[in-house]
Formats: structure tokens, C-alpha cells, sequence
């Protein structure tokens, strides 16, 4: 009976298996296989010290956590996300509902906010490595009208990181914001017009109507800003190299660091497990629990 | 029917995918195949073709890349059966990284120019060989030539593992023009610390500042000078020959930091903070200040850039003069055919002869690395014209081996992030300095046992 049921299955199911079958291999070979092969060396000291690695079980954990510049380096990252996802994400859908609005020269507002986002990051990072140098750069020109010139932003461990997420606000918003415009022209037009016959003021309107009808695109994007917040180091190399004292260092930024310039291989594989495991349950977090809570229609 | 048309494609598909994945495969296990040695006969006949994978870092501005096909052009109308193919691998941490990559798939390079610096991470991943063979047997190729400041980054336990190719130091540069402005003579830079901060102090105006001194990614290195200078014993180095020590924390370099931290915090005549590295030079040439410390590697730059007349000096001294230098060696890789070995000692030997020595400095700026390379007529003209460029071969005999031990990313790192954390006032020197030694030493142990 079992095999009568698996043969039918087969049959049906099979040619989508197959289907898919060609990027599976390709997902197992360089995503899935690498994962566990990471999580495996996490197990094991491998450093210049020992050239074969030796197992330890989880001892890199310990070490780990106990690590201030790890310690300093999560927080860190924790204060880019909840520094750059809220602002890029609002900033966003203020410029899509004006982009979507604008009578005029739309394509051109849309092109405006959008540039930002097909600059690649390591361009980004020389522009505003030339707006935040002091004396002379465009904003210590601009701040010397009012006889402060010498201040520098990057140089100090107090502003750095809050240079750093204004910049990435500045190239994540009009990326967010195409998809904000994509999901506003889903929602009907019928709805905002009999709003309009109903007499439904503006901001009412914005909550009850524009606010819970995108909201699918505010899961999607908050999955990618968030997920971006730790992917995003690119401009590290450029500007800060992590620094003062590691107060601009990234998660990312630190394994590579680990990994390839202290040849920590074992180090460098329990913090990417440690940053893979967080990054599947922001997402899942967000799939499972709030998905419930979105009104798709 | 269509379905099983459908069906015959996908397999068709699926075949041709593992096919290119077989394919692939064998393609690999051949050419490691091929790079089985041949122990029979280890010297290269003339005739036999040879391919050398050549990896090499770009680290200062240029086209320079062009430079360096040219070089190795030339080698092969000099040596017509080695066939060198340059492979331009990004910055020197990406030069690494790809060196490393390849070290562990058992596919390194054959020749490589990596920091020298990277020696003992070479040595502890059993990556390169000695020179020492090579050296011996070879009489056109003299060591004693090659100045000793550069080679001591290359040797340890009396083996030498790399030689000398794009090096550099940090020199003092001023700007004359502002040194006359401020009614200081342009021809008398400042010798000392005392002089340094004085003339900086006299220079500082609104929109100028007296000295600039990078404090981002490489603060060890800038570090290094300080405490050079300042060290109870002209030897006495950040670190222990065999790079197993490292000395962060001695009273004297407490007092080189402090001098440091003081020149903006006390005296003011430097930005608070870490200053960028790759701004310091911008400034300098935009006269946003007055004098720089900075590598001889941005000679060239600031020559073709600076609309004033502009000095380059030894650094100041303490109890000494002194500087680390800095910059990139060839190495030659383990566990390839030893034909091709031989092969790349003769290209690393073509690589640094005189002319080429001296042509390579004056496109880049880096100081020339062996003695003879200025007597050769093409340096000789270049230094009448442009005598600035001697500065930094002067200082030479002053010059000391760059910070280099075992475990080095972190024993630098330790030592960066701290002074970093002194320059932005959140500590002082001396616990500055007490926390890198704790952290060196921490990095070090497993090699000390």
C-alpha cells in the first residue's frame, strides 16, 4: 500500500523534484555543504598555533563570548541595525508615497531616490570618506559656517558609528522605497475612492488603508534591511578599517578579520555560525510569528 | 508525449551539468598531477618551457600594473623558456588571503610579493622555502648588496625566506613655502621632538594645522617610529628577533606614546583624534597642514600633486633617529616542482637587479632596495633633479625591521587598537599600553611553550 502511495507520489511530485533538482545541487554544494563544514571547524582549534586542527568541542564558543572585542563588536552591530532599519525603512515609504504622488517629473524623483542604491558600496564609501573629512570635506565646509571645522566624525569613537549609519540610511532608502512604490500600486484604487466619497480625512486614510495594505512589503523589506545590517561592511575597509579601537567593527567585518588576517580559521567559524544562526531567526521570526498579524487583502 | 519530451530534456540537462562537474575535476587532478616533482633532475635544462604563476599587490597609486608586465616581459626576452604569468591580486590583505586559499587546495603560486611582515604566518603555515640554497649557489646575486634595514623583515634563525621588491619608510615631509610664511628656514627642518612640536606650534594657524600624523589602519607602524626613537638601546625593537617577544610595554614607549597623544592633545597643533591615513596626504598637498609623517611610498604623489615647494626630511629624533620600514618581499612557495622553484629564483633575481631596482623606485616612489641600484645612471639623473628621493635611502642606516611576529594580525591589532584607544582619549599610555602587552602576550603564548 506504502509503495502503491510513494509510486503515486512520485508521479506526481517527480517532474517538480526534477525540477528543482539542478539547484539543489548547486544550493547543497556551495550554501548547505560550506554551512556544516563551518559549524564542524567551529568545533576545532585552527590557528597559525596548530596547522592541523585539533577537535576542542566548544571552547571557541567560550572564548568567544567572553571576548570583549566580540562582545563590543555584536553590540556594535545591534546598534547599526536598530540605527539604519527603522529610519531607511520610514524614509522610504515617506519617499514612495511622494514619488507615487508627484505630478511632475515622477520618473525623475524616482530616479532621484533610487541612484543612491546602484552606486556600488565601495564608491559610497569614498563619497562620504570625502564628506566627513574634516577641514575641507563638504560637510566640514558646511559646519564652518557656523565655526566648527575641525571636527572629525570618523576619528572618534563617540560619532563614528552614527556617521557610518547615516551613510547607510542615505544608500538603503530608495532601494526600500522601490519596492514601498511597487506595493502602493497594488493597493486598489476603488478603496481610496470611496474614502474619498466617505469624506475620510488624509492621515486617516494613510492608517487604515495605505499602512495595513503594504504591510506585506514592510516584512519583506524589514527581512532585507535587517539582513543587510549585518551584511553590509563593504565601506569598512574604506573608511575606518573597524576603527578607533574597534568602535566602528562589524560582525562581518570581524569574522573576516579573525579568519583571514589572524588565520583563526576555528574562531572565525563558531562567529559565522554565530551569525547564521542569528540571521535564521530574525527571519524566521519574522516569517512564522508576525506573518500571521498582516492583512494581505 | 510532451511529457516525455519534458523528461528527456531535464535528463539531458542533468547530464551535461555533471558532466562539466567531472569534467572540471579531472582537468584539476592533472594539472596536480603534473606538479608531482620530478626528483630525477631538480635544475632547469635552457630549453625546457616554464610557466610561473607570479601574484603580486598594488599598494600605492599609478598605473602600475603596466609596470609590472613590462618587467616581466623583459624577463622572458632575457630567460625565453620561462614564461611568467603576472597576476595582479588586489591589495595586500586580498594577495594574502588568495596566497593562503591557495596554500590550503595544495595550489599556491609559484612567486609571490606579500608584506614582509607575513613571514612567520608563512613559516607557521609551511608555506614558502629558504632562499639560503639559491643565495649560495648563485654568484651574480649579492646579499651584501641589498641593504640590511630591508633584509632583516626577511630573516630569522639565520635563514633568509624572502628578498627585498617594493619597500619603504616613513620620512617627514614640510612645506616650505609655510615653513618661510611662519619665519622658519625652509632649509633647516626639525631634528628633534622639542624642534618638531615648536616649529608645529609656530606654523598651526586658523585652516592649518602644524603636523598630521595617520593614526588608522597602520598605528602600529607610525607607533613604531616613535618608540624607535625613543628606546634606551638603539636595537632595542618592538619585538624579539625570532618573533616570539613582543615589548609593548616598557617605560620608554609609554613616553612615545604620550609624545604622540601630547602633539594634539597638550600642544594642540595636531587633529584630536585618529586622523585617516589616506587623508593625511590630501591635506599635505592642500596645505591644510604644514608638515606630515607619512611613507616614502606617497614621494611621487605628493611630487606631482604639491603646488609648493616641499621638503622631505629624516623624522625627528628622541634619544635617535629611527623608522620601520615597510612594504612587500618576494616570497617562493613550498610543495611546487623544484624546476619551477629554480625558475622563480631567477625571476625574483631579474626582479631586483640594479636597473630594474632603480626603475621601479622612481615610478612608485618606493626606495630603491639595493645599494647599486643608485649608482645606476637612470637613479643618478633622477636623484640630480629630484633629490628628495634620497632622503629615505639616507635614513636607511637608521632603520629598523617593521613590528613582525608569530600570530602578527593580532599582536598588531592588539598594539593598533590600543593606541587608537589612547589617541581618542579614552585611555591613557601607559594603560593603553599595558592592556596591547597583555593581549601580544596573550597571542603569543602558544608559541612559547
Amino acid at each position: 500500500m506504502t509503495t502503491a502511495k510513494w509510486g503515486e507520489r512520485l508521479k506526481r511530485n517527480g517532474f517538480a523534484w526534477a525540477l528543482l533538482l539542478p539547484s539543489l545541487i548547486f544550493l547543497g554544494l556551495f550554501t548547505y555543504y560550506p554551512m556544516l563544514k563551518t559549524a564542524w571547524l567551529s568545533l576545532h582549534q585552527s590557528d597559525l598555533a596548530t596547522p592541523k586542527p585539533v577537535f576542542i568541542g566548544f571552547d571557541n564558543y567560550i572564548t568567544m563570548f567572553q571576548d570583549a572585542v566580540f562582545q563590543k563588536v555584536f553590540t556594535n552591530n545591534i546598534w547599526f541595525a536598530i540605527g539604519t532599519v527603522p529610519t531607511s525603512m520610514a524614509l522610504a515609504f515617506v519617499m514612495a508615497l511622494f514619488a507615487d504622488k508627484a505630478m511632475r517629473g515622477r520618473g525623475f524623483v524616482r530616479f532621484a531616490y533610487f541612484y543612491p542604491n546602484m552606486i556600488p558600496m565601495i564608491a559610497v564609501a569614498n563619497i562620504w570618506l570625502f564628506i566627513y573629512t574634516p577641514q575641507y570635506g563638504l560637510l566640514a565646509r558646511f559646519a564652518s559656517w557656523f565655526g566648527q571645522s575641525d571636527m572629525s566624525l570618523l576619528g572618534h569613537p563617540d560619532t563614528v558609528m552614527g556617521a557610518l549609519v547615516v551613510m547607510l540610511i542615505w544608500k538603503e532608502a530608495g532601494y526600500f522605497m522601490i519596492f514601498y512604490l511597487a506595493g502602493l500600486q497594488n493597493i486598489p484604487k476603488d478603496l481610496y475612492e470611496s474614502a474619498a466619497v466617505d469624506g475620510v480625512g488624509v492621515w486617516t486614510v494613510l492608517r487604515r488603508i495605505t499602512i495595513p495594505l503594504t504591510m506585506p512589503t514592510t516584512l519583506f523589506v524589514a527581512i532585507v534591511a535587517l539582513t543587510n545590517a549585518f551584511k553590509l561592511v563593504d565601506h569598512l575597509w574604506i573608511m575606518t578599517k573597524g576603527g578607533p579601537d574597534n568602535a566602528s567593527s562589524l560582525l562581518l567585518y570581524h569574522i573576516y578579520d579573525t579568519a583571514f588576517s589572524f588565520y583563526d580559521q576555528g574562531m572565525g567559524a563558531a562567529m559565522t555560525v554565530v551569525m547564521i544562526v542569528l540571521l535564521l531567526v530574525l527571519s524566521s521570526l519574522q516569517f512564522f510569528g508576525w506573518d500571521k498579524k498582516i492583512h494581505y487583502q | 508525449m510532451q511529457m516525455r519530451a519534458k523528461w528527456m530534456l531535464l535528463v539531458v540537462v542533468c547530464f551535461t551539468m555533471l558532466l562539466g562537474c567531472a569534467k572540471s575535476q579531472t582537468t584539476e587532478t592533472s594539472t596536480s598531477a603534473n606538479k608531482e616533482p620530478e626528483t630525477a633532475q631538480t635544475t632547469p635544462a635552457a630549453e625546457e618551457p616554464i610557466e610561473l604563476q607570479f601574484y603580486y599587490p598594488i599598494a600605492v597609486g599609478g598605473p602600475l600594473t603596466k609596470v609590472i608586465e613590462d618587467m616581466t616581459a623583459k624577463f622572458t626576452q632575457k630567460h625565453p623558456n620561462i614564461k611568467v604569468n603576472s597576476v595582479y591580486t588586489g591589495s595586500y590583505a586580498d594577495t594574502t588571503t588568495k596566497i593562503q586559499a591557495g596554500i590550503q587546495a595544495q595550489q599556491p603560486p609559484d612567486v609571490a610579493v606579500m608584506l614582509s611582515t607575513e613571514l612567520f604566518s608563512m613559516l607557521d603555515t609551511n608555506a614558502v622555502i629558504p632562499l639560503d640554497d639559491f643565495i649560495a649557489k648563485d654568484s651574480s646575486f649579492n646579499k651584501e648588496d641589498i641593504y640590511p634595514a630591508f633584509m632583516a623583515n626577511s630573516q630569522v634563525e639565520g635563514k633568509t625566506y624572502s628578498i627585498p621588491f617594493q619597500r619603504s619608510t616613513i620620512v617627514l615631509y614640510y612645506n616650505k613655502a609655510a615653513f618661510k610664511e611662519a619665519g622658519l628656514d625652509p632649509e633647516k627642518p626639525p631634528t628633534t621632538w622639542e624642534e618638531l612640536t615648536q616649529y608645529a606650534s609656530k606654523l598651526k594657524k586658523d585652516g592649518r594645522q602644524g603636523i598630521e600624523i595617520p593614526g588608522s589602519g597602520f598605528a602600529y607602524w607610525m607607533f613604531q617610529l616613535f618608540s624607535l626613537q625613543n628606546a634606551k638601546d638603539v636595537n632595542q625593537n618592538l619585538m624579539s628577533e625570532d618573533g616570539k617577544k613582543a615589548f609593548f610595554n616598557t617605560p620608554e614607549n609609554v613616553e612615545a606614546l604620550q609624545y604622540w597623544v601630547d602633539l594634539s592633545k597638550k600642544h594642540k597643533v595636531m587633529p584630536e583624534g585618529v586622523i585617516e591615513w589616506a587623508t593625511v596626504p590630501t591635506d599635505f598637498i592642500e596645505g591644510k597642514t604644514a608638515m606630515m609623517i607619512h611613507t616614502t611610498g606617497n614621494l611621487t604623489n605628493v611630487k606631482n600633486n604639491a603646488k609648493f615647494d616641499f621638503g622631505v626630511a629624516f623624522l625627528p629624533m628622541s634619544k635617535q633617529y629611527g623608522s620601520p620600514t615597510g612594504g612587500g618581499n618576494f616570497y617562493i612557495f613550498k610543495d611546487i616542482d623544484p624546476k619551477k622553484q629554480a625558475a622563480a629564483w631567477e625571476f625574483v633575481k631579474f626582479m631586483t637587479e640594479p636597473e630594474m631596482a632603480a626603475q621601479w623606485s622612481i615610478d612608485t616612489g618606493y626606495v630603491g632596495v639595493r645599494k647599486s641600484a643608485y649608482e645606476t645612471e637612470l637613479m643618478k639623473k633622477y636623484a640630480a633633479e629630484f633629490p628628495q628621493a634620497l632622503v629615505a635611502r639616507d635614513q636607511l642606516q637608521h632603520a629598523h625591521a617593521e613590528l613582525s611576529t608569530h600570530n602578527n594580525g593580532k599582536v598588531s591589532k592588539a598594539l593598533t587598537d590600543q593606541i587608537q584607544a589612547a589617541l581618542t582619549g579614552t585611555t591613557d599610555p601607559a594603560t593603553a599600553l599595558k592592556k596591547a602587552q597583555e593581549d601580544a602576550d596573550k597571542a603569543l603564548a602558544p608559541f612559547n611553550k
